[in-house]
């Protein structure tokens, strides 16, 4: 049986997508570094929906909307929280996380 | 018809490691900008993944978005944010190496050994419709209007909060 055709191989490429993600989030030192890894989450998510939806959902519409979805939330989040840098950058003059001590802008 | 499929596996398992080699220079890259590079790499190879799943318009749609509009913002950012060296120097000995190790094995070992290898899961006994766009357009505007609004509301809502939030440019800067 081909590899690629089989369900459980989707569902570890996208807990290896998770895993990296867990993993710079805790080890990287800036808040663009933890911005890249917040987005390799969603995309294990957005696999994982259109691999339950290929091989197991009734209607094959359902996780591509889903997946649109995650798309338009990371895009929004992605503008968000590079604005949110912006700012504190101009406030700290750093994007070391462990120097926002205080939410006061 | 057979050369093909044997085709498409090899192409299946290129895309498995352009995305995890991506991943890996993602999270472990010194400069940030070769963490984008990292990033956009995974997400062609996602982008793939969702061909061999069956659909290529949303393939499509992951580079449209993903790779062309998250990667530029990202990149915007990296610009403007302006990394100090030795910050970018501290990104590869980071205390925190063993908590990051831990919590992804606790992750990957939970999700594998106790969800996939132990969940059976019962496939769906009739299907409705295909993986066209004509489809997917259709449930996105009939059934699933609601999923469609909420999307266009919170992409306003979040280029009027990045618009406000980034307000002022250089001169608001205090030190």
């Amino acid at each position: 049986m081909m590899i690629s055709a089989n369900l459980n191989t989707y569902l570890v490429i996208a807990a290896v997508l998770l895993v990296i993600g867990i993993y710079g989030m805790v080890q990287h030192r800036s808040l663009i570094g933890m911005l890249i890894s917040s987005e390799f989450i969603l995309n294990g998510a957005a696999l994982n929906f259109m691999a339950f939806n290929s091989f197991v959902a009734p209607n094959p519409a359902v996780g591509q909307i889903y997946t649109l979805f995650i798309m338009g939330i990371a895009a929004a989040e992605a503008a968000i929280v590079v604005s949110i840098i912006i700012a504190v950058y101009r406030k700290y003059q750093s994007e070391d996380p462990e120097e926002l001590q205080d939410m006061k802008m | 018809m057979i050369v093909f499929e044997y085709i498409a596996e090899i192409l299946f398992y290129a895309l498995v490691c352009l995305t995890f080699t991506g991943g890996i220079v993602a999270v472990r890259a010194k400069l940030l900008m070769h963490a984008v590079l990292g990033l956009a790499a995974t997400l062609f190879g996602v982008a793939g993944l969702y061909f061999h799943l069956g659909s290529p318009f949303l393939a499509m749609m992951q580079i449209l978005i993903y790779v062309g509009a998250v990667c530029i913002i990202i990149v915007m950012g990296v610009m403007l944010g302006n990394t100090p060296d030795q910050l970018a120097a501290k990104n590869l000995t980071g205390r925190n190496l063993p908590l990051a190790l831990l919590a992804c094995l606790t992750g990957f070992v939970s999700l594998f050994v106790a969800t996939i290898i132990r969940t059976e899961f019962t496939v769906a006994t009739e299907k409705v419709g295909d993986m066209s766009i004509e489809f997917v357009g259709e449930n996105l505007l009939l059934q699933y209007c609601l999923a469609f609004e909420l999307i266009s509301v919170v992409l306003l809502t979040a280029i009027l909060g990045a618009i406000i939030l980034a307000r002022g440019g250089r001169e608001g800067k205090t030190s």
